[in-house]
C-alpha cells in the first residue's frame, strides 16, 4: 500500500508535501522564544555557518521587536527565511543548543528565524538598501544562494551588479533542488523578490554563460566576476541500460518536481540508488508522489550512509524501504526500465567488495540515480588561469574567495564541492567583501 | 487524614481557604458555586456606599509567555444594591451553614457603619471585614486606604463598629504605608478581633507605547490602580511576618496576597496567617483551583505529621531574625555539578558582570569553574542556573563558630571608619578596572562579527 495517494491537484500536492517546518504564529513564537536561555557565548551561534546572532534575534522576537529580529538575521544571512526552513538545523544550530544536554527539546531556532523574516517579507518592510554608487561593476554568474547573496552584499557596498542566470527563476537549488516539504516555491521566490526590491541588482534570466566569447565580454565590461554556478548534472553511473526510459538523475527529477509539482509522474515501484541526502529526498518525494513501493539501494551498510540520520528517518517515515550492501550492475528492461540487477557486497576494513555469484534482479518501473552531482569542469576550463582541485572544486582564498585568476571570485557549491544553502550564503557574503577589498586597493 | 478546619477569631470554616472580597464574591451565585467546589469561606465583595464603575477595569503584567504574573484593577466596591446582597447572604448561609460568610464593609459616617453592620449581622454573616485598603477611587472620598493610612481615624472607625458588632470583626490593612504594624496596632487598640492583609498595592501596571496611556485605558486615559497577583506575594509575606512577630498585636491574621497554590498558602501560614484569602488566582483559573490547594495542603500535613493547621501557624517565625542577628561565620560556596551542567554559561556572565568575578571559563570546555577564594556565597549563580540542583551552595565553614553583627558591635570589633581594615570587602580580590576593556569582545559581539574576528579574518575595508 502506498503511504500517499497520487496527487492530482495543487491542493493534494500541498497536502502530500506538507511543510515540515510550518511558519509559526505570534503565540507560538512567543512561547518558543520565551524558552531561550540567552546563553553567554552561545553555542548555537558558533554552529551556524553564517554566524547569526541567535540569542539576540530570539530575544528581539520575545520583546515584540520582530523587525529588529529580521534585521539581525539578514545582517548575517541574506537567505534568512529560506535557511530557517531548509537548513539541517538538527546538525547545526539546534543540534548545538544547550537544551540537548538537558534532554529537553532544543529551541526551534529555524522556525523562529522564518517567523521573523516571513513577517518583514510579507509586509515588504525595507531594512536595507544599496550603498552609495562607487562606479564599479561586478558580474555574478548564477542566481543561486551564492550569487544572490554576493549581489546583495555588493550592492550594499555600492557596486553595480548584473546577475546572469541560466534558468528562469532565482535561488538556484533552493527552488530547483530542495525538497518541497521544506520550503514552497512561493516562499522561496517571495524572499528573492524582497531582496531584489531592496538591493536593486539586475538579474538576466535564461542567460547561461557558456562560451569563451561571453566570458570575454564580461571580463571587459566588469571589474570583477563572481562565480556562483553550483554543481552540474547527476553523475553518470556507466552501467548498461542507464539510457532506458524512466531511469533519471535525482537532481533532474527533483527540478522537474519543483517546477511541475503534481503534474510529474512517478513510477509504481521506484528504486533510488544512493545513500546521501539527495537520495533520501528523492525517495521521500517518490513516496509522496504516490509510488507504491520505494526502495533505497545503497552499496554499503546502513551505518555508512552519508545522509543525516534525521533525513533517513524522514524517508522511512513515509514508507521507504532500505536495501543495503547491494551494488547495481545493470538497468534491465526493454526500452522502459523493468528492474535493476544488483550484486551483493560486503564491507571489510572499510573496503567494499562484491560477493561473486550473488546477483539478483529487483523489479521496478523507475530508477532514480542519486549518485552525486558532477562538477562544471568543462565550463570552468574556459576561464584562463582558473585552478581546480583534484575533485573539480574551484580553488579560492578561504577569506576572500579570490581564485587563481584574480578577476574571478567564487563561493557556494562550486567552491565547497556541495554543501548547504547556508554555506553558500555565508561564503558569498564574505567573498563580496573580498571583492570589495580587492577593488578598493 | 489531617483536619483542615479552622476557627478564625470565632469564625468557623471547613478549611483555611477563603475567597477574598473581590469580583469572585460579587454574588450569591458565585459564592454558592465556590462552596460547592470546595472553598471554605468567602468574604463578600465590599458592601457600602453606592458606586458606579468604569468600563475597562483591569490591567495585567505578563512575564515573557506567562500571563498575569501581576494584576491590577481600578474597580470600586460592589455596585449592586445593598438589599440584593443582603438577601443573597441569607440564602447562602441557609444553604451552607458551616461555611464562613464574611461581610466586607466600607461606609463613611458612624451612623452608616452602625446600620450596615446591623443589617449584615441580621442577614446571617459570620463576621465582618472592614475594608480600609482600597487604594483608588474610594480613598479620594475619604474611605479605603485613606482610612488605612491614618491609624487614628482607623481606630475611631473600628471603635464605632465594635459598638454594635456581635460577630468577629476583621480589619483589612492596606500595604500602602511604610510600617504595617501601626494600623495593625490601631486595630488592636480599638478591640478588633483579627486583621487581614494585604490589600492591593498602588500601581501602574504598564503604559501603552502607542496610546501613551497607562493600563487599563479608559477612553485614552488611565489612572493608578491596585496591584495584586503572584508578583505581590513577597511583599505580603513580609507584612504578614511583621504583624505576626509584633509583640503587642497578637491578633489572628488572615493572609492575602499572591496565593495561587497550596505552597503559597503554606508560606503565609508558616509566617503567622491562620486563614488565607485568594482573589487573582480564582479570577484567572476559576474556582477549580481549590482542589489542588486542599489536596496539596493535606499531603504536606501528612508528610510533616501535622494534625491541624495550628500545628504550623507561625512555625517559620522563630527563624526570621533581624539582619544583625545572623551568623556571620556561616559560609557557603558555589559548587558546579559537572554532570548536570549544560554549558549555558549564564552563571559565568552573572557572576562576572553582576556579582564577584568568581567564575572562570577554561579552554576546551563549556563548563565554568568556581574560583573558590573569590566566591562570597551570594547565591546568584545558583539562582540563574537553568538546571535543577546543578549549582549547589555548599557550606564551607566548620560550623563551630557563631558571631553576629550585634555581637561584633558590642565587642567593639565592627568596622567603624570608611577605610577600616575590618571592612568585609577589604581583602576581596577585584580585577583592575582596565582589565575589563576588550575582554571577551569576541564572545559578546554580534554573531556575525564574532565569526569574522574569530577563525576567519575580515578583509580590510578601504
Ligand atoms: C536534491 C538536493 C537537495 C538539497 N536540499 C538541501 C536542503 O534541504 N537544505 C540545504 O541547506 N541545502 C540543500 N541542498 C544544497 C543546496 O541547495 C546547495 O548547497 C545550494 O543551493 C548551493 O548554492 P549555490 O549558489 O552554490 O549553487 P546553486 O544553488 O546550484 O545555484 C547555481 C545557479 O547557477 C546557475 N548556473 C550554473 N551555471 C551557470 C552558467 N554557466 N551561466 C548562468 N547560470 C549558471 C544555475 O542555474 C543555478 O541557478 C540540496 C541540494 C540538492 C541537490
Ligand atoms: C542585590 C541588590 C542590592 C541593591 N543595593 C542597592 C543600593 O546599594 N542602593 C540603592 O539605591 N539600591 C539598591 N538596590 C535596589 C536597586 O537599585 C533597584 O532600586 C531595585 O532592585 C529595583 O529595580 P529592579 O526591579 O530592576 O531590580 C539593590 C538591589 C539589589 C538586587
Ligand atoms: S543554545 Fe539554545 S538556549 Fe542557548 S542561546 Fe542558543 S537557542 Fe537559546
Ligand atoms: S555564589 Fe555569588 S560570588 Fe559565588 S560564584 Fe556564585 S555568583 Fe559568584
Ligand atoms: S548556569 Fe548552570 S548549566 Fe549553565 S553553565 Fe553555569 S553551571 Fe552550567
Amino acid at each position: 500500500m502506498a503511504e500517499f495517494s497520487t496527487p492530482t491537484t495543487e491542493q493534494q500536492f500541498a497536502e502530500n508535501f506538507a511543510q515540515l517546518k510550518p511558519v509559526m504564529n505570534r503565540t507560538e513564537a512567543l512561547y518558543e522564544s520565551s524558552r531561550c536561555l540567552f546563553c553567554f557565548d552561545a553555542p548555537c551561534i558558533k554552529a551556524c555557518p553564517s554566524g547569526i546572532d541567535i540569542p539576540q534575534f530570539i530575544r528581539q522576537i520575545n520583546s515584540g521587536n520582530d523587525t529588529g529580529a529580521a534585521r539581525t538575521i539578514y545582517e548575517a544571512n541574506y537567505f534568512g527565511n529560506a535557511c530557517g526552513k531548509v537548513c539541517p538545523t538538527e546538525v547545526l544550530c539546534e543540534g548545538a543548543c544547550v537544551y540537548n544536554l538537558q534532554e529537553v527539546k532544543p529551541i526551534e531556532i529555524g522556525r523562529l528565524q522564518s517567523f521573523a523574516t516571513t513577517k518583514v517579507i510579507k509586509n515588504g518592510e525595507k531594512l536595507f538598501g544599496p550603498g552609495a554608487d562607487n562606479g564599479k561593476k561586478v558580474a555574478v554568474i548564477g542566481a543561486g544562494p551564492a550569487g544572490i547573496s554576493a549581489a546583495c552584499e555588493l550592492r550594499s557596498l555600492g557596486y553595480d551588479v548584473d546577475v546572469f542566470e541560466a534558468k528562469a527563476q532565482p535561488s538556484g537549488l533552493t527552488v530547483y533542488g530542495v525538497a518541497p516539504y521544506k520550503i514552497t516555491n512561493e516562499e522561496t521566490l517571495a524572499e528573492m523578490a524582497y531582496l531584489q526590491s531592496q538591493f536593486g541588482y539586475n538579474v538576466h534570466f535564461n542567460s547561461a554563460i557558456s562560451s569563451r566569447e561571453e566570458l570575454e565580454k564580461l571580463e571587459n565590461k566588469y571589474d570583477a566576476i563572481f562565480l556562483g554556478i553550483g554543481l552540474g548534472k547527476t553523475n553518470e553511473l556507466g552501467l548498461p541500460g542507464e539510457d532506458k526510459i524512466n531511469c533519471t538523475g535525482a537532481v533532474e527529477f527533483i527540478a522537474e518536481l519543483r517546477e511541475f509539482q503534481h503534474k510529474v509522474a512517478v513510477g509504481r515501484k521506484v528504486i533510488v540508488l544512493g545513500g546521501g541526502n539527495t537520495a533520501m529526498d528523492a525517495a521521500s518525494e517518490s513516496s509522496r508522489l504516490g509510488a507504491e513501493n520505494v526502495i533505497l539501494a545503497y552499496r554499503r551498510a546502513k551505518e555508512e550512509m552519508g545522509a543525516y540520520e534525521f533525513e533517513y528517518d524522514l524517508a522511512k517515515g513515509v514508507g521507504v524501504k532500505g536495501l543495503f550492501n547491494v551494488a547495481p550492475v545493470e538497468i534491465t528492461g526493454n526500452g522502459y526500465v523493468a528492474g535493476v540487477k544488483f550484486i551483493r557486497t560486503e564491507t571489510k576494513d572499510g573496503k567494499v567488495s562484491e560477493i561473486a555469484g550473488s546477483e539478483f534482479v529487483e523489479p521496478c518501473d523507475m530508477v532514480i540515480k542519486a549518485t552525486g552531482q558532477a562538477k562544471q569542469t568543462e565550463f570552468l576550463s574556459l576561464i584562463p588561469g582558473l585552478k581546480l582541485d583534484g575533485k573539480g572544486r574551484i580553488i579560492a582564498n578561504a577569506h576572500t574567495g579570490q581564485t587563481s585568476n584574480p578577476k574571478y571570485f567564487a563561493s557556494g557549491d562550486a567552491w565547497n564541492g556541495g554543501a548547504e544553502v547556508v554555506n553558500a550564503a555565508a561564503e558569498a557574503k564574505l567573498t563580496a567583501r573580498g571583492i570589495h577589498a580587492y577593488l578598493s586597493k | 487524614m489531617p483536619d483542615l478546619s479552622i476557627n478564625f477569631a470565632g469564625i468557623k470554616s471547613p478549611n483555611p481557604f477563603w475567597l477574598a472580597s473581590a469580583p469572585p464574591t460579587n454574588s450569591g451565585y458565585q459564592i454558592m458555586k465556590a462552596f460547592d467546589a470546595g472553598w471554605g469561606g468567602a468574604v463578600w465583595k465590599t458592601l457600602g456606599v453606592p458606586v458606579v464603575n468604569v468600563s475597562s477595569r483591569y490591567g495585567g503584567v505578563n512575564y515573557r509567555d506567562k500571563r498575569l504574573v501581576g494584576f491590577n484593577n481600578i474597580e470600586l466596591i460592589s455596585d449592586r444594591p445593598l438589599a440584593d446582597n443582603l438577601r443573597e447572604i441569607e440564602e447562602v448561609k441557609k444553604r451552607f451553614p458551616n461555611h464562613a460568610v464574611i461581610a466586607s464593609l466600607m461606609v463613611q459616617t458612624r451612623q452608616e457603619w452602625h446600620d450596615i453592620v446591623r443589617q449584615s449581622q441580621d442577614a446571617g454573616a459570620d463576621g465582618f471585614e472592614l475594608n480600609f485598603g482600597c487604594p483608588h477611587g474610594m480613598c479620594e472620598r475619604g474611605m479605603g486606604s485613606a482610612v488605612g493610612q491614618e491609624p487614628k481615624v482607623l481606630q475611631m472607625i473600628v471603635e464605632w463598629v465594635m459598638e454594635v458588632a456581635k460577630k468577629p470583626v476583621i480589619v483589612k490593612l492596606t500595604p500602602n504605608i511604610s510600617d504595617i504594624t501601626e494600623p495593625a496596632m490601631a486595630a488592636r487598640r480599638a478591640g478588633a478581633d483579627a486583621i487581614s492583609l494585604i490589600n492591593t498595592i498602588q500601581s501602574i501596571v504598564g503604559v501603552d507605547l502607542d496610546q501613551f496611556s497607562p493600563y487599563p485605558i479608559v477612553d485614552g486615559k488611565g489612572t493608578n490602580g491596585g496591584y495584586c497577583g503572584p508578583a505581590v506575594k513577597p511583599i505580603a509575606l513580609n507584612m504578614v511576618k511583621n504583624c505576626a512577630q509584633h509583640p503587642d498585636i497578637k491578633l489572628p491574621i488572615s493572609g492575602i496576597g499572591g496565593i495561587e497554590n497550596w505552597r503559597d498558602a503554606v508560606e503565609h501560614i508558616l509566617l503567622g496567617a491562620s486563614s488565607v484569602q485568594v482573589c487573582t488566582a480564582a479570577m484567572h483559573f476559576g474556582f477549580g483551583i481549590i482542589r489542588e490547594m486542599t489536596s496539596g495542603l493535606e499531603q504536606y500535613m501528612v508528610e510533616k505529621g501535622f494534625n491541624t493547621i495550628y500545628d504550623f501557624v507561625g512555625k517559620a517565625l522563630p527563624n526570621v531574625l533581624h539582619w544583625e542577628d545572623l551568623n556571620m561565620k556561616y559560609k557557603v560556596t558555589a559548587n558546579i555539578n559537572e554532570d548536570k551542567c549544560i554549558g549555558c554559561q549564564l552563571c559565568y556572565t552573572a557572576c562576572e558582570d553582576g556579582a564577584h568575578q568568581a567564575i572562570k571559563l577554561n579552554a576546551g570546555t563549556r563548563i565554568p569553574e568556581i574560583i573558590e577564594e573569590n566566591c562570597v556565597g551570594c547565591n546568584l549563580c545558583s539562582l540563574v542556573c537553568p538546571v535543577e540542583q546543578c549549582i549547589t551552595m555548599e557550606r564551607t565553614d566548620d560550623a563551630t563558630q557563631h558571631l553576629t553583627w550585634k555581637e561584633r558591635t558590642e565587642a567593639g570589633t565592627a568596622p567603624t571608619e570608611f577605610n577600616d581594615e575590618k571592612a568585609g570587602g577589604r581583602h576581596h580580590w577585584v580585577p583592575e578596572p582596565s582589565a575589563a576593556l576588550g575582554k571577551e569582545r569576541h564572545k559578546t559581539l554580534p554573531g556575525k562579527a564574532r565569526l569574522y574576528s574569530g577563525e576567519t579574518v575580515l578583509p580590510t575595508e578601504a
